[in-house]
């Protein structure tokens, strides 16, 4: 077979386009555990309620679909300001384990709790966005979307972390916890500020994935855990380690789903993933 | 009195149990075995959430071995257990070798119950996919194989389920009477510390991870051949993992029958929640779990039994470790 295939730089250039979402993902994750030390393992059931968010605004209550859009982001947003408040804060102090844990049962109950609220159908937005011709080439639309969205919202988080007050504030306490107290800082207010940023980009992924995936309250599980193994890889709590890891798997899985099934994608990535963990147990960019 | 409790659990299916109650008895035992084979490793600091791999490797070899090559699960166990022993010591020795604990191994053990879900799913021309697999029956004129490890009879499965559970039981305690439980705790709580001490840190936790993936494994098995269905889902990936760790954790994990207890306490949640509203109400059981669960973490971290027996030692004003 021809190496320079037109199907292999289409599946390259999907890979390239998927990364940017994976690496928006990633980018929610390594924030709140860069500052609070705490990985959201219901991170992805975030962005479930996001997507049911939109679905419920703009197909049920006819909202329209910016409307909706930035209604599921608000509330994602609040639901991570709670999620801390009530679930995260009360185990700051015991084994950083149960952070893990206690998050994971919010998985569960996130979950079953759409399963019980909204049932198991399959919904769509109904939004079906062309194929885009390049040459022989068809891009997703809706994945291109998705990339430019994801870049913006990342230099947007960049810009924010290095010239507000309070982005200056979130990177300081995430460089030393005990410190920033006696700065003047109030590591909770930080905390909260930070879940709900966090929150927010759950919830504007949220309106990218509506765009091409069908929501169902298990649809959580197809992108969490490699969220989480894309942040690892990179480094917890690295931003720009995510970024790059997000597109190391973005290719592993398209270019690894052309040659063989998508499945087998997805075992390239994790196994490869598994392989660097041995070589660089901190992550690609992660300091020690 | 330990001895007592033991016969009445082994006697209540000889007073007339019926079907159904008898099956939720099995699936507690079988749970309880499992809960109790992640424990072993879990409650000394390696919390793992690759779990699901072993007994996805335990369920589906027997069931491959057996559909495809027609070889007897008392061949494809082995081979199971060989194939669980070779991934723990592949993730097991680089991850203690570096010195990755906490959420670090929590997320790269995960990496791996998600790749056995994604390979038994990959592999759908052999495993049947996400559909799941029967094994072939045995069963057609005899209502029991031995040479299959198929019956017919639910009794045979509870008291081989029971005696794998009492085996759990017996290898946690000799786990615990060992040596190497104080040099664990001690890893546990300062690996560093530990380790200029004399310990050989790496060796401990291999062992200990070796124990708990083959018993993990051998629940595979028998989850295969008594329900005789497996599926991708039940046995494998990141929902089954997360299910032991929780149920180990609701129970307690540091008491010996911790997990065991949050066996029967999650399977009991769940069956009263579907008797009490039925099926109207789906995915009601795992909401309250769910809720359940970060209430347990937030305000009883050991675990009902772990917290019972705290209680109970207070009120006796002793200082005597819990069994």
């Amino acid at each position: 077979m021809d190496i320079f295939d037109v199907f292999l730089l289409e599946a390259v250039l999907n890979g390239l386009l998927l990364g940017g979402i994976l690496a928006l993902l990633a980018l929610g994750l390594n924030l709140i555990f860069g500052v609070i030390d705490v990985v959201w393992i219901c991170y992805a059931e975030m962005i479930m309620i996001g997507m049911y968010a939109v679905y419920y605004l703009h197909n049920v209550y006819h909202l329209p679909l910016w409307f909706a859009f930035a209604g599921a982001i608000a509330i994602v947003a609040v639901g991570g300001a709670a999620l801390h408040h009530l679930v995260i804060r009360p185990v700051l102090a015991a084994e950083p384990i149960n952070q893990l844990l206690v998050t994971g049962g919010v998985l569960f109950f996130l979950q079953a709790g759409a399963t019980l609220v909204f049932g198991v159908e399959f919904r769509n937005v109904g939004i079906r966005l062309p194929q885009l011709q390049v040459g022989e080439m068809y891009l997703s639309m809706a994945r291109l979307i998705a990339f430019g969205v994801a870049l913006a919202a990342m230099i947007g988080m960049s810009v924010f972390l290095k010239r507000s007050y309070l982005g200056t504030a979130i990177r300081a306490i995430s460089q030393d916890r005990r410190i920033m107290p006696l700065m003047g800082v109030d590591p909770n207010r930080i905390f909260l500020v930070t879940s709900a940023l966090g929150g927010a980009l759950a919830g504007v992924a949220a309106c990218l994935l509506v765009l091409q995936y069908d929501i169902h309250p298990a649809i959580g599980l197809s992108f969490g855990p490699i969220t989480f193994l894309i942040c690892v890889l990179g480094g917890l709590g690295n931003m720009m380690g995510g970024f790059i890891a997000a597109f190391i798997f973005a290719q592993f899985i398209s270019v690894g789903g052309f040659f063989l099934h998508v499945e087998w994608g997805y075992v390239l990535a994790f196994l490869f993933f598994i392989a660097v963990m041995f070589w660089r147990p901190q992550g690609i960019l992660g300091g020690k | 009195m330990k001895y007592a409790a033991l016969a009445l659990l082994a006697a209540a299916p000889l007073l007339g149990m019926g079907n159904y109650p008898l099956h939720l008895l099995i699936m507690c035992v079988l749970w309880g075995y499992v809960y109790t084979s992640w424990s072993v490793m879990g409650r000394l600091g390696m919390v793992s959430f690759g779990h699901g791999a072993f007994m996805g490797i335990g369920a589906y070899v027997v069931v491959m071995a057996w559909n495809h090559y027609g070889l007897s699960p008392w061949i494809g166990a082995p081979i199971a257990l060989v194939l669980t022993a070779i991934v723990a010591l592949l993730i097991g020795y680089p991850c203690f070798r570096f010195k990755i604990v906490g959420h670090y191994f929590a997320l790269v053990t995960l990496a791996l119950s998600e790749v056995t879900r994604l390979i038994i799913v990959a592999l759908r021309d052999q495993t049947g996919g996400s559909l799941g697999v029967t094994p072939n029956t045995a069963l057609a004129e005899t209502s029991y194989s031995l040479g299959a490890l198929q019956f017919s009879s639910k009794l045979v499965w509870f008291y081989v389920i029971l005696a794998f559970w009492l085996g759990g039981l017996w290898i946690w305690k000799k786990v615990d009477e060992s040596m190497g439980r104080l040099a664990l705790e001690a890893i546990s709580q300062e690996e560093d510390a530990a380790a200029s001490i004399g310990i050989n840190v790496t060796r401990l936790k291999l062992r200990v991870t070796l124990i708990s993936a083959l018993m993990t494994c051998m629940g595979g098995v028998l989850y295969a051949q008594y329900q005789a269905y497996v599926n991708p889902e039940t046995v494998s990936g990141i929902g089954i993992s997360l299910q032991m760790v929780f149920g180990a954790i609701a129970g307690g994990m540091f008491v010996r029958l911790g997990p065991t207890v949050g066996a029967v306490f999650t399977l009991l949640l769940a069956e009263g929640l579907r008797l009490w509203f039925g099926n109207l109400y789906h995915g009601l059981d795992l909401t309250v779990y769910g809720l359940m669960l970060v209430l347990f973490i937030i305000y009883m971290p050991k675990g009902i039994l772990g917290a019972a027996t705290q209680a109970w030692e207070k009120r006796r004003g002793g200082v005597a470790r819990a069994a």
